[in-house]
């Protein structure tokens, strides 16, 4: 697995010796899970190399979530390994490396908030108990203009769409100023004209250095962006290497992909209707 | 300004300024998580307290204050480990510090329902010169927990899972406000009374909220509502002999009512101007689809 990973990273153009890095950003092992007493996670591998775009891709329920939410620690591993930035777990400290944007489908709860004290709240990875100086007002503004919102700072989240929602949720991850993005479903719910600008948004991130994980249910407007995709299925990586191309009707575009489907290689829908 | 002649009701005043400033302050964050009746619960659970400080003699301010935080303490655990159950044992525990309450009163030689009534419901001119220093020491605790911690209070209660992410002692975070939502519920015990405690935590909160934008601006707008109706609460009680808790509690709703009525026309001045500044719509949709076009599932 690291001698794999060295080659891409030698591989990819336009890389100083300093930024070879030998151990994965994200390094997860042998990795099961349950949520209640059902399995969620069978042996998962996902090794993820500095400056790599990973999506994770798989039908509804085949584990992807709870792979990203495992990564960030917030599903307990009954077996296997984790490693953030070649640290360990339970002994990973340096969360400010970190930019997540869990899966959501509002940024509002029970009282108002604006878009800028919702995008804030990412920032306090890096002051954690001490108050914002004007570095973190400037890094709050950049991660607003990144993804067009600035102009929306005072507005309350309330009054914000789907892909709004979204927008700011990936805001105030990037406020934190992260080297690795983790991203579940940022594309659900959200409009076109949203996803285009989250697109830009991500292209300039990963030009910037940046690694990035995301779960997504299509490809969509990132595909250009991916390198490698992962693709779970009950539990089980099935998948792991270029991103699958999209075909026939899927590959048209402005196609919606909505209707609910099975992977494209999981075997047939067994009713039971003709046993 | 005769009633200011009288120091019962100086320290009357006191306390009723105290727990209209403490009340929203935590209250706001409970609102915010969406565990507006977390409030009511510590009530109850204070009623052992306050049986327990008959019973031995001791202040009842500080032994309700002793068994509101480990009661506090207990439904916090509830909350991560009890995921099934959790209302079920809530449920016990809120009772339970009910009827173990009455009971204990009922036990001690001077305790009487007359008092527990006061408890219950709030009465300010039986305020102690003792109760004032306890109630502002409780206080000061509240207001910097707060205010001092609003960043981070936010992010847990706006998102729990990103907080945690960020690297927040969530955990400990979440101790702190059940400790302070604890805590507050004794401040406010002799001035609106335990069973009533949690509409001063709510109802200056859902108020704020039909005319502020911001978090920020909830909070301020909250505090100044909960100050002004448990002050006119307190003066009202006094002129006229009605008991301060269900008074106070009447005047918030009443401002509640009004800033809801107010609200609705707000709005649509707010959506009339934000309208004209929107984006057109950009979603393309296919015209229709072409005949060789799968759609199966």
């Amino acid at each position: 697995m690291t001698e794999q990973m060295t080659e891409h990273l030698v591989k990819e153009a336009g890389m100083t010796e300093a930024d070879r890095e030998p151990v994965p950003v994200i390094s997860l092992r042998g990795a099961t899970a349950s949520l209640g007493s059902r399995p969620v996670l069978r042996g998962v591998d996902l090794a993820v190399g500095r400056g790599e775009v990973v999506a994770l891709l798989g039908a509804n329920g085949s584990g992807k979530s709870t792979a990203v939410r495992a990564v960030v620690g917030q599903v307990p591993l009954s077996e296997g390994r984790l490693e953030l930035f070649g640290t360990p777990l339970k002994r990973f400290r340096d969360w400010a490396r970190i930019g997540y944007v869990p899966q959501r489908t509002t940024a509002a709860s029970g009282v108002p908030a604006t878009v800028r004290e919702v995008v804030s709240a990412g920032r306090l990875a890096r002051t954690r108990l001490r108050p914002l100086g004007r570095a973190d007002r400037a890094a709050v503004d950049r991660a607003l203009e990144l993804v067009g919102m600035a102009d929306r700072a005072r507005d309350s989240v309330n009054a914000l769409s789907g892909g709004q929602h979204q927008r700011v949720l990936i805001a105030r991850a990037l406020a934190v100023e992260p080297e690795l993005l983790i991203m579940d479903e940022p594309m659900a719910g959200v409009d076109v004209a949203s996803q285009e600008i989250l697109a830009g948004t991500l292209r300039e991130q990963v030009a910037g250095g940046a690694t990035v994980l995301l779960v997504l249910h299509e490809l969509g407007p990132l595909e250009p962006l991916i390198d490698r995709a992962v693709v779970l299925r009950d539990g089980c990586v099935v998948h792991d290497g270029p991103p699958p191309r999209a075909v026939g009707q899927h590959a048209l575009p402005g196609h919606d992909h909505v209707h609910p489907h099975a992977a494209h290689d999981a075997e047939p829908i067994r009713t039971g209707l003709l046993s | 300004m005769d009633i200011l002649d009288y120091a019962f009701m100086q320290r009357a005043l006191i306390a009723a300024v105290l727990v209209g400033i403490t009340a929203p302050a935590i209250g706001i964050y409970l609102v915010q998580r969406r565990q507006a009746l977390m409030g009511d619960g510590i009530g109850h659970v204070a009623m052992t307290g306050v049986g327990l400080g008959f019973l031995l003699n001791a202040s009842p301010i500080w032994m309700a204050t002793a068994v509101a935080v480990v009661g506090s303490v207990a439904i916090e655990l509830i909350r991560w480990y009890g995921k099934t159950h959790g209302d079920i044992a809530l449920a016990m525990l809120f009772y339970g510090g009910m009827a173990g309450g009455v009971m204990l009163m009922s036990m001690s030689d001077t305790g009487s329902n007359a008092n527990l009534v006061t408890y219950l419901f709030g009465s300010l001119n039986t305020v102690s010169p003792q109760d004032v220093t306890t109630i502002c020491v409780l206080a000061a605790f509240v207001v910097l927990v707060t205010v001092g911690l609003r960043r981070q209070l936010f992010a847990i209660c706006q998102d729990e899972e990103f907080a945690r992410v960020t690297g927040l002692p969530v955990r400990l975070l979440n101790l702190l406000v059940a400790v302070t939502a604890a805590v507050t519920v004794t401040v406010a015990m002799r001035v609106v009374g335990l069973l009533l405690v949690s509409a001063l935590m709510v109802v200056p909160v859902a108020a704020a909220q039909q005319l502020s934008r911001s978090f920020a601006m909830t909070f301020a707008l909250a505090v100044l509502i909960g100050v002004t109706v448990s002050l006119s609460g307190a003066v009202t009680s006094f002129y006229v002999d009605v008991p301060s808790g269900p008074t106070i509690v009447l005047l918030a709703i009443a401002i509640f009512i009004a800033l809801a009525l107010l609200a609705g026309p707000l709005a649509r001045k707010r959506a009339r101007g934000s309208a004209a500044a929107a984006e057109r719509c950009t979603l393309e949709v296919p015209a229709a689809r072409v005949p060789q076009d799968d759609v199966r599932v």
